[in-house]
């Protein structure tokens, strides 16, 4: 299956526009189904092409019911474990369960701003139209000094 | 007029200056830095309108849907002139070295922005509240690559680009299936055509340049999972050489599309190797636990290749040359000893630091390559109790991770010596005017990585904005009728609406053939002709010939593909898309008559590497009237001066390991 949408939790997103799996699926695998033909209740997602799925995680991480889960991939993964997110304020926490029971949990930082807040020209310099043409720069002038003494000397160049 | 609805399409018609194709990491470098020179370029009277449009969502599209787990282009205290010497290396000599300096250059500033816009950095010790630009120290895992927390890392990065553009001048879910030339100039580019995902509607945009910035090309090749896992390639599934392809058929030079990438990997769940090569300091071995790389490294002589792994230097390739032989002669599997390198470096750590460590093994899977957990948790395996298994993948084309396929662009002519033939106009624009593009579309210049994409993406933005003030008497007229394009586009549609009924079942049909068995057959032909897995990565002269004769013939079929929904349609045009995409790798490969890159794949005819005659880059043209190719050598230069010590230093005897 890959991405998974678990019957029982799905709310087709009912209230809140676009579907958020819907949206995201960067190979638009994820459909709702409106009128219950596919999957037997009206209003659930469900994934259209499970063998095209990458387990990018990229549904499974915005649904707000949580309810899809990855199910390894049928044809080379013994059953029994699973991986499974959830964001905690700026972390992630990632609950790992082995075929063998064993599970192990870990939490790590996403982001060091609050979702939203990133401001792409606060304090940055405006560009100038007078050095468009300057392939040394680009509108933040932050340039990585350099060594031009690297470059082979048209001189050492007939030398060879 | 009739009803709008799945058979008949809404036409919408637009016109703007600037289109930007794609929302990856490279258009979202270029969405950043494009509107302050068009701001700028306001206020001198010069009124440019811009627009991105993806196929997908922003925030997860492209390949740092999943995030990454290490920002991989960094100089640091470095100069650019030594990471030209590294990737032209890693890369058997061939490189545009102007290409690759510039982004060396630029690449640090945008590093700096991520960091600032919220994506977390590891620091050294002693440094973890001080920023990069402040000093900050990185952990550096080699010495190009930083360590990252990078779950979210194209989220945030495509949230700055969305506010920097702003949401009015982005539209996803449109997939663009054709470049269209100008109606009085056909070395330029007028507009492009396109299909909405979510609703009937086709998009033609006119626009006086684009940057075409799609990605590689996966799933040309037949993956080693052919059943439910057949999602599971490294490169994300998504992109499907539409870059290439569209640039192609455009009439714009391609450079080294015979260069391809195979990385080697965890078995079947793909995860990446960079990390537990050059940060936990793993070691690789073969069944009967031999260090292979240093026993075969003499057979690199044999082929020539063995100047490409002098001293401290080796190609990725050549890595995967030595791998395979063990593989071809029954030493398989090979094996990645996880539990030595975590054994030793726990060694003088605290129970809490080994805690650390454990988790950052999960991490740098659970970043960027998440089924590889998946394939751990459901094997019981713990990378710290039991080794796991290294395997080469099926192949792909890009142009910016430790491949180089791509477009032939203009460099910027500011570098000293710069050859005439590797600048004629605007820094990174392609040989159709107008048609400019970055990341994985740039030919020739490749370990670029993330960072360098976003950073190429800017570079282009500003020489874009230059050309299109310069033509601003330029108006775009498209070179075909409106009606043509509709009806190209929805010919999938078409064939389905009128052909469904003839059978009692839809999926077998003599009148059409569906995307996904479209798919199928390019990737046998691709596999078993063209040096895919099922080979050993090898072919030859007669096999290319046949190879390209079942390609012409897929490619006539590709007129009868069926679409029964638009999900299909999309699937039909990523399907034309790696056709070409693979056409183009296959012709390149048919004309360089040596083996440059051993180990990524070879022509048994022509087995060494050829530097005699054949040091050089291969572009070529393709005629979509007439469905032919035209190849040719052209010179390659070398800009920096060559340094033995400096080639690949600090790496150790081996040279850099696999990223
Ligand atoms: C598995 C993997 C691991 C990697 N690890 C690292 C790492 O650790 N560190 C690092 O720095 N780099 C890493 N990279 C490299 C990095 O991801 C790429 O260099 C970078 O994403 C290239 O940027 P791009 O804009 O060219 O392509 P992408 O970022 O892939 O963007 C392509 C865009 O084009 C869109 N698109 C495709 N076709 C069409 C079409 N026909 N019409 C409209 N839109 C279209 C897609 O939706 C997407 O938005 C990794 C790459 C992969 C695949
Ligand atoms: S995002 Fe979750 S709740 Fe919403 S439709 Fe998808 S699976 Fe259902
Ligand atoms: S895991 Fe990724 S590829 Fe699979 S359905 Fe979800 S978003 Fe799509």
């Amino acid at each position: 299956m890959p991405a998974f949408v678990r019957t029982d939790k799905c709310d087709g997103c009912k209230d809140r526009g676009e579907a958020a799996c819907v949206y995201i699926c960067p190979h638009d695998l994820m459909k709702l189904d409106r009128d219950g033909s596919v999957t037997g209740q009206s209003m659930k997602a469900w994934n259209q092409e499970p063998d095209q799925c990458w387990e990018c995680y990229a549904c499974i991480k915005l649904c707000p019911q949580i309810a899809i889960e990855n199910r390894a991939y049928a044809d080379f993964v013994p059953m029994g474990g699973s991986v499974q997110p959830l964001y905690v304020g700026n972390s992630i926490v990632w609950t790992i369960k082995f075929r063998n029971g064993e599970v192990k949990r870990f939490k790590l930082p996403v982001r060091t701003t609050p979702a939203g807040s990133a401001d792409p020209y606060g304090g940055e310099p405006e560009a100038e139209l007078s050095a468009i043409s300057d392939h040394a720069s680009l509108f933040t002038k932050a340039t990585h000094s350099c060594d031009m003494s690297q470059f082979r000397s048209a001189a050492a160049e007939s030398n060879e | 007029m009739s009803e709008h609805g799945f058979g008949n399409p809404e036409v919408v018609e637009e016109a703007v200056d600037i289109l930007i194709i794609g929302g990856g990491m490279a258009a979202c470098g270029c969405a950043f830095e494009i509107r302050r020179w068009i701001d700028a370029a306001k206020k001198e009277g010069h009124e440019i309108s811009v627009k991105l449009v993806d196929k997908a969502a922003m925030d997860r599209s492209g390949a740092v849907a999943q995030g990454l787990s290490a920002i991989n282009t960094y100089m640091g205290a470095n100069d650019p002139a030594d990471y030209v010497r590294y990737v032209r290396g890693d890369l058997m000599g061939i490189t545009r070295e102007d290409l690759v300096y510039d982004v060396g250059r630029h690449v640090d500033d945008s590093v700096h922005h991520f960091e600032k816009w919220g994506l977390p950095i590891w620091k050294q010790e002693g440094d973890e509240g001080k920023s990069l630009k402040e000093g900050g120290k990185p952990v550096n895992s080699g010495r190009w690559q930083i360590m990252i927390n990078g779950e979210s890392y194209k989220w945030i990065v495509a949230e700055a680009a969305k506010k920097a553009l702003g949401n009015s001048r982005i539209q996803e879910r449109i997939f663009i299936v054709k470049l269209l030339n100008d109606k009085n100039d056909s070395s330029r580019i007028a507009g492009a055509a396109g299909f909405s995902v979510r609703e009937d509607k086709i998009h033609i945009y006119r626009f006086k340049a684009c940057l075409l910035v799609c990605g590689g090309a996966v799933n040309i090749f037949r993956p080693r999972s052919v059943g439910e896992g057949m999602g599971r390639a490294w490169y994300p599934v998504w992109n499907a050489g539409s870059t290439y392809a569209m640039a192609a058929e455009a009439g714009a030079e391609l450079t080294l599309m015979e260069n391809r990438f195979v990385p080697n990997r965890f078995k079947d769940g793909y995860g990446p190797v960079g990390a537990w090569f050059l940060l936990f300091g793993a070691k690789t071995k073969n069944a009967f636990g031999e260090n292979y790389a240093e026993k075969n490294y003499d057979d690199l002589k044999a082929i020539n290749a063995d100047q490409y792994a002098a001293g401290s230097r080796m190609g990725t390739c050549l890595r995967n040359h030595l791998m395979l032989k063990e593989l071809r002669e029954g030493r398989g599997p090979i094996f990645i000893d996880t539990p030595a390198a975590m054994a030793k470096l726990a060694e003088n750590m605290t129970p809490k630091e080994i805690r650390h460590l454990e988790a950052e093994a999960w991490e740098d899977f659970l970043d960027m390559t998440i089924s590889q957990c998946g394939v751990w948790a459901g094997e019981n395996i713990e990378p710290d109790k039991e080794m796991s298994e290294l395997m080469p993948t099926e192949p792909y084309l890009l142009g910016s991770h430790a491949g180089c396929a791509g477009i032939w662009v203009s460099g910027p002519e500011d570098l000293p010596n710069m050859p005439e033939h590797y600048h004629w106009g605007y820094n990174r624009m392609s040989t159709v005017k107008g048609l400019f593009t970055a990341g994985d579309g740039v030919g020739a210049s490749g370990h670029k990585f993330s960072s360098g994409s976003f950073a190429e993406g800017r570079i282009a933005a500003k020489a874009i904005v230059k050309y299109v003030i310069d033509n601003a008497d330029f108006t775009p007229e498209i070179d075909r009728p409106v009606a043509d394009i509709v009806a190209e586009l929805y010919r999938p549609v078409k064939n389905f609406l009128e052909h469904k009924d003839y059978a009692t079942q839809q999926d077998v049909n003599p009148n059409y053939i569906t995307p996904k068995m479209f798919q199928m057959r390019l990737q046998k032909i691709m596999d078993e002709y063209v040096a895919g897995i099922s080979t050993g990565y090898q072919t030859n002269g007669p096999m290319l010939e046949i190879a390209e004769r079942k390609l012409q013939m897929l490619r006539e079929d590709a007129q009868n593909m069926r679409a029964k929904d638009l999900h299909e349609l999309l699937r039909a045009w990523e399907n034309y898309h790696r056709i070409i995409a693979a056409w183009a790798h296959m012709k390149h490969i048919q004309f360089r008559e040596e083996t440059r890159y051993p180990g990524y794949y070879y022509r048994a005819d022509y087995r060494a590497v050829d530097d005699d005659s054949w040091k050089c880059f291969v572009n070529s043209r393709y005629d979509r009237d007439t469905g032919t190719w035209k190849l040719k050598k052209v010179k390659w230069e070398c800009l920096i001066s060559f340094d033995p010590d400096k080639e690949a230093p600090g790496m150790g005897h081996m040279g850099p390991e696999q990223l």
